[in-house]
């Protein structure tokens, strides 16, 4: 951890530029400038991303906000398309036809709906078949760029437009996937869990480490989206660390299969600390619907024990 | 010198793969396409050749790499066969409308359903609007040979589209036949390096592929790529043309044999040409002028050349290998009528069905529908349109 220093990291030139469209306050555009600032100066890197946001409000034709090479092919294929990539860099580099100097990083962004859901099949083909390259799932818990439909990424109870609240749901029904532990199933070199802290060194560590360990790494950010989630926007930073207080969204990596947990709460906290910030749990705290809460903290707490123990293996 | 050999369709374009050696492969097996990657895959263990084999998950994931590669700068291709082919179908839009000159070798197979595993021509043809250039073999000659000019129409400046190899599954792709192959010297000259102007890993020269455009922009993207498609004709015939200087063995948009002062003719594509013209060759003993005009581009559609080469005839009967399930028949006898009432060519023309789903093509057949048309011209005979050939049962009249 030594040798990180915030306002160093800060100063550094912006690989995705200003102007882009997306929403004031999003987390998305927050993860990604958080894991290119790991890129190393001098390093070129091709950028993919799956359809979204992201995609859509970034790269307007005839405008980019990227300065580095960029990618999109559509919503299911972000694996399979930055695979092809490396490949090519491979290919190109054997043959002789790339300078020797120019080393190229492959880094490829998606949300949870193409990562978690439609794009896994082609993730987790490019995580086994071991790609030199980073996959960054911008976790928002829904499908937002189409107005916040559930996603295997949604945690349970959130009030989504295709989980509704009414008379007979309670939202949605099911837990969330737990993806980057099914990834560090296949046995990729590097796994890691992350979101936005005041120093924003986690996230800044594990991209750095990410991009530079060889072979096929995937990063889960948690990057709250203002519109889906229904907080004040400016309370971002408060909403990130309520998620790992509480537990919902622990911090940890899996290093060459070594589980490390990178963040333990002084004082866990209970969960309604982190879903009473948010409309899309506003349900929860009516009257009555106390043991839903209640149901919300087990899950919680299960997952976070078996956390802290492979961890402690 | 070429060398005289005996190979199956699937190992001549598999050879010729070897031959171009191309950057990057990725592909997911199906049958009957299979062979394709398996012999390059072990042509790449052996050290004959080094293209990068990426062994893909699905071909939804095959074309995106593909894709992928092509975008970075990379000569790229695939291999597949009907159902696989209707996965990759989003993606053939995306190839296309990015203008990446990359290759497809398909292998003719059905769609499901009924799953059938043999020939017809419904998943290429299913793909007939997705901005691809198509090109069909008879035999094995003609994949091999088509597969070497792929690369140099797709790369063209004029033209920057994906080109699809087209042979029959099993008829073509598994029985074997003689051969002359070309040289690998040859071969590699004849193709050439492959130099892109613009590519994701481009030194200091950053690109963006895949943008979103709104409706101010995305037209003319449209527009730019169905005039790219009208070029590719040109090209093709230019680089056929160059090809019969380098090895003698000369193309065009499609093959007229025996049409010269024929009165009937059967516009045919794929390996069935081959049996069409046997039977051409039977009647003409018997003194009835026929011939056989074997389409061998389908994108970009020769149109106004076919109206041309048909213009002369009494009846011609046109072949759809695949069903369009649109009520009045195959994409073929949709798009023929249409060039000759264009061109003012007021022939008779009737639409057959045949071969779907491995169906044989017979000899006797090709007999029966050159005596249709005769009958239709000389008696006036009333036929109906869209007819199924081959049948088990015979068709309601």
């Amino acid at each position: 951890m030594a040798g990180y220093n915030l306002k160093e990291v800060m100063s550094k030139p912006e690989r995705l530029t200003p102007g882009h469209r997306m929403c004031a306050g999003c987390g998305g555009t927050i993860a990604v400038r958080a894991v290119l600032r790991a890129l190393h100066e001098g390093d070129y890197a091709v950028i993919g991303n799956a359809t979204g946001c992201l995609e859509v409000s970034s790269f307007m034709y005839p405008y980019t906000a990227w300065t580095d090479s960029y990618v999109h092919n559509a919503f299911e294929n972000a694996g399979a398309t930055l695979s092809g990539v490396e490949t090519a860099y491979k290919a190109l580099k054997k043959r002789g036809r790339l300078p020797e100097d120019a080393q190229f990083k492959f880094i490829t962004f998606g949300g949870d709906g193409g990562t978690y859901d439609i794009g896994f099949q082609s993730l987790s083909g490019a995580m086994e078949r071991g790609h030199d390259m980073v996959y960054v799932c911008y976790d928002n818990g829904a499908y937002m760029n189409t107005g916040i439909q559930r996603s295997s990424a949604t945690p349970r109870f959130a009030d989504t437009t295709t989980t509704p609240v009414g008379k007979e749901s309670t939202g949605k029904m099911q837990s969330r996937k737990d993806l980057a532990a099914i990834i560090a199933d296949h046995d990729v070199p590097y796994v890691a869990q992350t979101t936005f802290t005041k120093d924003f060194k986690d996230i800044h560590l594990k991209s750095e480490k990410a991009i530079y360990t060889e072979g096929a790494a995937f990063l889960n950010v948690m990057a709250p989206c203002p519109r889906g989630w229904r907080y004040d926007t400016a309370d971002i930073m408060k909403v990130c660390q309520l998620g790992i207080d509480t537990c919902y969204w622990p911090m940890f990596e899996v290093d060459h299969g070594k589980w490390t947990l990178t963040y333990e709460p002084k004082k866990k906290l209970p969960i309604e600390d982190f879903l009473r910030e948010q409309g899309r749990f506003k349900h929860l705290f009516k009257p009555g619907n106390e043991h839903l809460i209640e149901q919300f903290q087990q899950e919680v707490d299960r997952r976070w024990e078996d956390l802290l123990y492979k961890c402690s293996r | 010198m070429a060398i005289k050999d005996r190979m199956s369709g699937n190992e001549a374009v598999a050879y010729a793969i070897k031959q171009v050696n191309p950057d990057v492969m990725p592909a997911f097996p199906i049958t009957p396409s299979t062979e394709i990657p398996q012999l390059v895959s072990n042509y790449i263990a052996n050290g004959e050749m080094d293209t990068e084999f990426i062994p893909v998950e699905s071909e939804h994931s095959s074309m995106s790499a593909t894709v992928g590669a092509e975008s970075a700068g990379a000569r790229s291709l695939t291999a597949t066969s009907s159902c696989g082919l209707a996965l990759m179908w989003e993606e053939l839009l995306v190839a296309a409308s990015n203008r990446l000159p990359l290759v497809l070798a398909l292998v003719n197979r059905t769609l499901s359903g009924p799953i059938n595993i043999n020939c017809d021509h419904s998943d290429s043809m299913g793909a007939r609007d997705t901005g691809w250039i198509q090109i069909y073999a008879e035999n094995n000659q003609e994949a091999y040979d088509n597969f070497i000019q792929a690369y140099p129409i797709a790369e063209d400046p004029r033209v920057h589209l994906p080109v699809m190899v087209c042979q029959d599954g099993f008829i073509t792709s598994h029985a074997v036949q003689n051969i002359l192959l070309e040289e690998d010297d040859k071969v590699k000259e004849f193709v050439g390096e492959y130099k892109p102007e613009e590519f994701l890993l481009n030194p200091g020269k950053p690109m963006a592929v895949g943008p979103y455009s709104v409706s101010n922009y995305a037209m003319e993207a449209k527009y730019n790529q169905e005039k790219a498609m009208e070029n590719s004709g040109k090209v093709i015939l230019e680089v056929a043309e160059r090809f019969k200087k380098t090895f003698g063995r000369g193309f065009g948009f499609f093959e007229e044999y025996k049409t010269d002062d024929a009165e009937y003719i059967m516009l045919i594509m794929g390996s069935a040409a081959g049996t069409a013209k046997q039977a051409v060759d039977d009647l003409r003993a018997k003194g009835m002028k026929v011939g056989v005009l074997k389409l061998r581009v389908f994108r970009p559609f020769p149109a106004d050349e076919i109206a041309k080469a048909l213009s002369g005839c009494k009846a011609v009967a046109i072949m759809d290998r695949t069903e369009s399930y649109n009520g009045h028949g195959g994409p073929l006898s949709s798009e023929v009528p249409a060039a000759l009432f264009r061109n003012k060519v007021n022939i008779e023309a009737v639409s057959y069905i045949y071969g779907l789903a491995g169906r044989d093509f017979m000899v006797e057949t090709a007999y029966e529908i050159f005596e249709e048309l005769r009958d239709v011209v000389e008696n006036g005979k009333k036929v109906k349109q869209h007819r199924y050939i081959g049948l088990r049962t015979r068709e309601e009249q």
